[in-house]
């Protein structure tokens, strides 16, 4: 038997030959490697790979597809096809009454007391849930930060743009929410967005709930999996879902082995004001070997005993949810986002989730304003206790005028009586949800003429996969009085009477 | 102001077409009007030659105000062959200690999933993690150093020590003061606790707190914010602009609103995560063309055309090119008078992210169009961030006032992310009305020429000193080369040692076998910490022996 040491042969081969010809240099370190691994074999092998390294060579050379398709024409036909090219403009025209175009301006703080076009209102519209966003305690320890760090962190997390604050906040949020690790991002939207395709790729099956929320779907899209919808909430239709691909999974066993599933639900759903079935949820899990993805930026901070979220209102294990994700932008009210769960999990996203690692990191008085925020949340539970008797209190009163008031054209579609969000609808829509859209908006404009500061919920309606209703957002946080909370019910009654009669 | 830019957009080219008596052949409008050869930076060199100088206008149809040189030169032979070797001796010892850590004989770090779920399908391949686990653990300790100040010409690093080879890392409690920071992204040295900027910044945060609790669309859109992006808009020279909360989203927010299906999106091969993930959330047809190559480019371009869409032969509706102004794994500075020239005769848009050379390039400190004497009116979508030159977060776009306001209509970022923080926004304010001497010094315009010159003289002393040092003789991103897997992690631990914070990358941020450490310029830098950078980096660089440049010191450029 013949044995050719030809490790060194091939390295010249390759890093000269192969890099001229411009092959992918992953590709030929590939090849390297793999001749580099068996430094001495018989000749048979030497042939037989020689054969084929000449076969991938000419793979690389003929074009095993067309990306386009060979033409005859000349030269001046081709020149003519270009001078009649007219492309469509870069954005289609808008109408000057595009109700999204013109935004309400605050002036000053958007705090409790919020001044909206030049008239000071009550703000019921921003997601200030604790009140932390005018809390002296949490601008202070914002403005200690910035004196010794300044603002902006001048690099992504990996270049320096660790701070130490950046990991106290991990390590206080895997403290709080009573997880391994926490990962922060420097943009909410971009915390479930990134996490999703971090984990979940081309091929695996994501069960989503219909009623998710924006950020959750272009995650999706990013990860380039299967999406199966089920019924908003409805176990059934999930269990359903399920079953079905268990039944697939039968028939192909080797596919299965390799495909991962998640469920991705939301503690409390933004787009519906009521809270996910988690106990039922975790159930399925173990049943059909599913992992469970938790948003909570509207329940973190608002439901449990702590506010540590729907884990904690249901009293589920939260070892049993595999990633919890929230923003920081609500009840915490700095900026930002966080993911939370098992090191096992969560250390992946540092290398792999592209909002973390591609993104200049969270400026630092940002999350000294965060720490702060969970400090108090820690000291002080009370705050949470007592939000809640607003909670019943708004929901009584909800019911009061909208739901038990059969004389009233406007809805509310609250399923929970935790929902600080709540969204008012209309009872009959017009048909039309342009004129929808300007009705609800006319109810708004007759508040902030009240000093009651309303918002309409915002979509993208060529965008969302299930597009809500229209619907006027309501938001109840800590700092209102139950007598602003009065003056509002009453107002938005009063203005869809006027409005809607 | 350049002459073409002076010129209407088609009737330019006409002209110049005419004048030259160019046949009309498929590169022929680049290539008579371009009087340096263009290789492609990333593979292979046909010639040894690595200086590319436009002309200077002397023919009287030069794109370019000013030389345009920008260097890539050739991997060695032999480094290249050691390179893959080296990778060869890793893989194959990551494979030993993988066999290893299953029969348990070597512990194993790595995290493990819950006893409970053993039986789901795995989280994560196997080999998805080999080279996290064999690689790059071996060399973690040069990425994600804690830092414990303001990111300035100075800063201050959590000294951490390993007890188990990088698996975890303890801190000491002891704080390595004074390290010349060559990491950060503070070009024109905005990152300061003290001064206008922060004075103002702390003024808001105490008015207005930090966070704002809800979107643009809805009840997040403050004072602060309509001012800024009036300011933004009169800095670039558009019509209008809008700003957002995070650069990385800007990107991949808003170019799904711009294009979508039978929509072509041409992306230059080295285009940063944010544009790639944009282009493939929009839903258009993507084509990647060579890194800077006006060639490629333009090929494309033709092609899309005259074929249209693919097997239905539609024509495109309309077609985008990506670009970034400076690259910044490269240091190169996009050609964008050829790009802008290329996107008139073809009638495609441009979408410029401006991410690291807003601020940092130009004489007037806006960016590659400043730099390179354009008109802004012809650039279509003027995309940068916050988070480089001004020393605050975010991102922002610019340009036609029917193009923002479709965005803020349809952008992503405007109907569901939060919106800035305000005293961000204030930073922002503070440090772009400096740098347009706004706030009655010029003081903003001596950081941006401080810049330039820190840049160039920094460049001309590591070529001087024999290292490969990539892309533009402009580019406050100053790449060196280091090829080998083994120095990377050696010349970040050499240079901290020497009290010199540097970056250092590798795949897959770069090419698998061109590793480089990045040196950002600063304003804030002086020239005796640029000087004692250098006499260490030419120290660690002997010892390294990564001094691999085989040129003479290229001619000076006045």
């Amino acid at each position: 038997m013949l044995f050719i040491d030809y490790s060194s042969a091939f390295n010249t081969i390759i890093s000269t030959k192969l890099r001229t010809l411009g092959l992918n240099t992953s590709i030929c370190n590939w090849i390297l490697d793999f001749l580099m691994g068996s430094p001495q074999a018989p000749a048979y092998h030497l042939v037989l790979e020689g054969i084929l390294i000449l076969w991938i060579i000419r793979l690389l050379f003929s074009k095993t597809y067309k990306l386009q398709e060979r033409s005859d024409l000349t030269e001046k036909e081709k020149e003519d096809l270009i001078e009649e090219w007219q492309p469509e403009p870069l954005v289609p025209p808008m109408s000057k009454d595009h109700p999204s175009l013109n935004y309400d301006i605050v002036t000053g703080p958007p705090s409790h007391k919020i001044i909206v076009n030049g008239k000071e209102c009550i703000n019921f519209a921003s997601f200030n849930f604790l009140g932390f966003l005018d809390n002296e305690r949490v601008k202070q320890k914002a403005l200690t930060s910035l004196r010794r760090y300044g603002v902006g962190t001048c690099g992504p997390r990996g270049f320096y743009g660790t701070f130490d604050v950046h990991l106290e906040l991990e390590d206080r949020l895997a403290k709080f929410m009573k997880t391994e690790e926490a990962i922060i991002y420097s943009y909410g939207f971009a915390t479930i967005a990134s996490a999703i395709p971090a984990y979940s790729k081309r091929g695996d099956i994501v069960f989503v709930d219909e009623a998710a929320c924006f950020s959750i779907q272009k995650g999706l899209q990013a990860s380039r999996s299967f999406i199966k919808y089920f019924k908003h909430n409805d176990m059934e239709d999930l269990e359903r879902l399920l079953k079905e691909q268990e039944i697939e999974d039968q028939r192909n066993p080797r596919k299965a082995r390799v495909t991962r599933r998640f469920i991705i639900v939301e503690g409390l759903y933004i787009n519906t004001a009521d809270v996910c079935p988690l106990p039922d949820l975790v159930k399925l899990k173990y049943k059909y070997k599913v992992r469970i993805f938790l948003e909570e930026s509207m329940s973190f901070g608002v439901l449990g005993e702590h506010g540590r979220g729907v884990t904690e209102h249901f009293g589920v294990n939260i070892d049993d949810i595999d990633l919890i994700s929230a923003n920081m932008e609500n009840a915490v009210a700095s900026i930002g986002g966080f993911c939370c769960g098992r090191s096992f999990v969560i250390d992946h996203q540092r290398l792999s989730g592209q909002g973390y690692c591609f993104s200049a990191s969270l400026p630092p008085m940002l999350a000294a304003a965060a720490i702060e925020a969970l400090n108090i949340m820690e000291e002080d539970p009370v705050v949470i206790l007592i939000w809640f008797r607003f909670f019943i209190f708004m929901y009584d009163l909800v019911n009061k005028y909208f739901q038990i008031d059969s004389y009233s054209a406007v809805k509310s579609v609250i399923g929970e009586v935790y929902a600080p969000a709540l969204h008012l609808q209309l009872e009959r829509s017009s048909g039309s949800r342009d004129t929808d859209v300007r009705m609800l908006r006319s109810i708004v404009d007759y508040c902030l003429e009240r000093q009651i500061a309303l918002t309409l919920a915002r979509y993208l309606d060529k965008e969302e996969r299930f597009l809500p209703p229209p619907s006027i957002r309501v938001v109840v946080t800590i700092e209102q009085t139950e007598e602003d909370i009065e003056k509002a019910a009453s107002c938005i009654r009063e203005a869809a009477l006027a409005i809607l009669k | 102001m350049t002459e073409s830019s002076a010129n209407k957009p088609a009737n330019g080219q006409v002209c110049h077409r005419v004048k030259n008596g160019v046949k009309p052949g498929r590169n022929g409008f680049i290539k008579n009007h371009h009087h340096y050869h263009h290789q492609q930076p990333m593979y292979c060199y046909p010639e040894d030659k690595v200086q590319h100088t436009a002309c200077n206008g002397s023919s009287g149809l030069g794109l370019y105000s000013r030389p345009f040189i920008e260097s890539f030169e050739e991997t060695p032979m032999l480094v290249a062959v050691l390179t893959y070797m080296g990778y060869g001796i890793l893989t194959i010892f990551g494979y030993l200690r993988d066999f290893l850590r299953d029969w348990k004989i070597e512990r194993c770090h790595v995290a493990r999933e819950r006893e409970e779920q053993r039986d789901f399908v795995p989280l994560y391949q196997d080999f998805e993690n080999f080279y996290t686990r064999n690689l790059y653990m071996r060399i973690r300790d040069s990425w994600n150093r804690p830092i414990c100040s303001v990111p300035g010409a100075k800063v201050d690093l959590v000294e951490r020590v390993s007890p188990d080879y990088n698996w975890t890392f303890d801190y000491t409690g002891k704080v390595v003061e004074g390290v010349i920071n060559m990491g950060s992204y503070n070009y024109l040295g905005f990152a300061e606790n003290t001064g206008y900027c922060a004075d103002a910044s702390a003024e808001v945060t105490m008015k207005y707190g930090v966070g704002v609790a809800s979107t643009r669309q809805e009840m997040g859109n403050l004072d602060r914010h309509e001012e800024m992006e009036e300011l933004v808009a009169k800095f670039l020279g558009v019509e209008s602009a809008m700003a957002f909360g995070m650069g990385f989203a800007t990107n991949s927010m808003n170019i799904p609103a711009l294009t979508g299906k039978g929509c072509l999106i041409l992306s230059d091969e080295l285009n940063h995560a944010s544009l790639v993930l944009g282009a493939r959330l929009s839903g258009s047809t993507i084509r990647v063309f060579k890194h800077n190559n006006m060639q490629s480019l333009e090929k494309m371009l033709r092609d899309a055309i005259v074929h249209g869409q693919p097997r239905t032969h539609r024509p495109w509706k309309k077609i985008l090119i990506l670009v970034e102004g400076i690259y910044s794994m490269e240091g190169s500075i996009v050609r964008l008078p050829e790009v802008i020239a290329l996107k008139k005769r073809y009638r495609a848009y441009l979408y410029l992210d401006e991410a690291h050379s807003i601020g940092a390039l130009g004489p007037g400190g806006r960016g590659v169009v400043d730099y390179f004497g354009l008109d802004p009116r012809d650039v279509d979508v003027m995309m940068g961030t916050f988070t480089k030159s001004f020393g605050a977060a975010g991102g922002y776009i610019g340009g036609r006032k029917e193009l923002l306001e479709y965005l803020r209509s349809h952008s992503h970022s405007a109907v569901y992310a939060a919106s800035m923080s305000p005293p961000v926004v204030e930073q922002i304010i503070a440090s772009m009305k400096c740098i347009m001497g706004e706030d009655g010094t010029t003081l903003g315009r001596d950081r941006v020429q401080q810049l330039a010159e820190n840049t160039l003289y920094f460049r001309r002393r590591l070529t001087e000193m024999g290292f490969i040092i990539y892309g533009n003789s402009d580019s406050p991103v100053v790449p060196m080369m280091l090829y080998m897997p083994a120095k990377i992690g050696a010349f970040g631990r050499e240079m901290l040692k020497r009290n010199i914070g540097v970056v250092v990358v590798g795949f897959p941020a770069t090419p698998i076998i061109e590793s480089r450490a990045r040196f950002c310029i600063s304003a804030a830098h002086t020239k005796d910490m640029l000087d004692t950078a250098l006499s260490v980096i030419s120290e660690v660089g002997d010892l390294l022996q990564v001094k691999y440049s085989r040129h003479e010191r290229l001619p000076s450029l006045d």
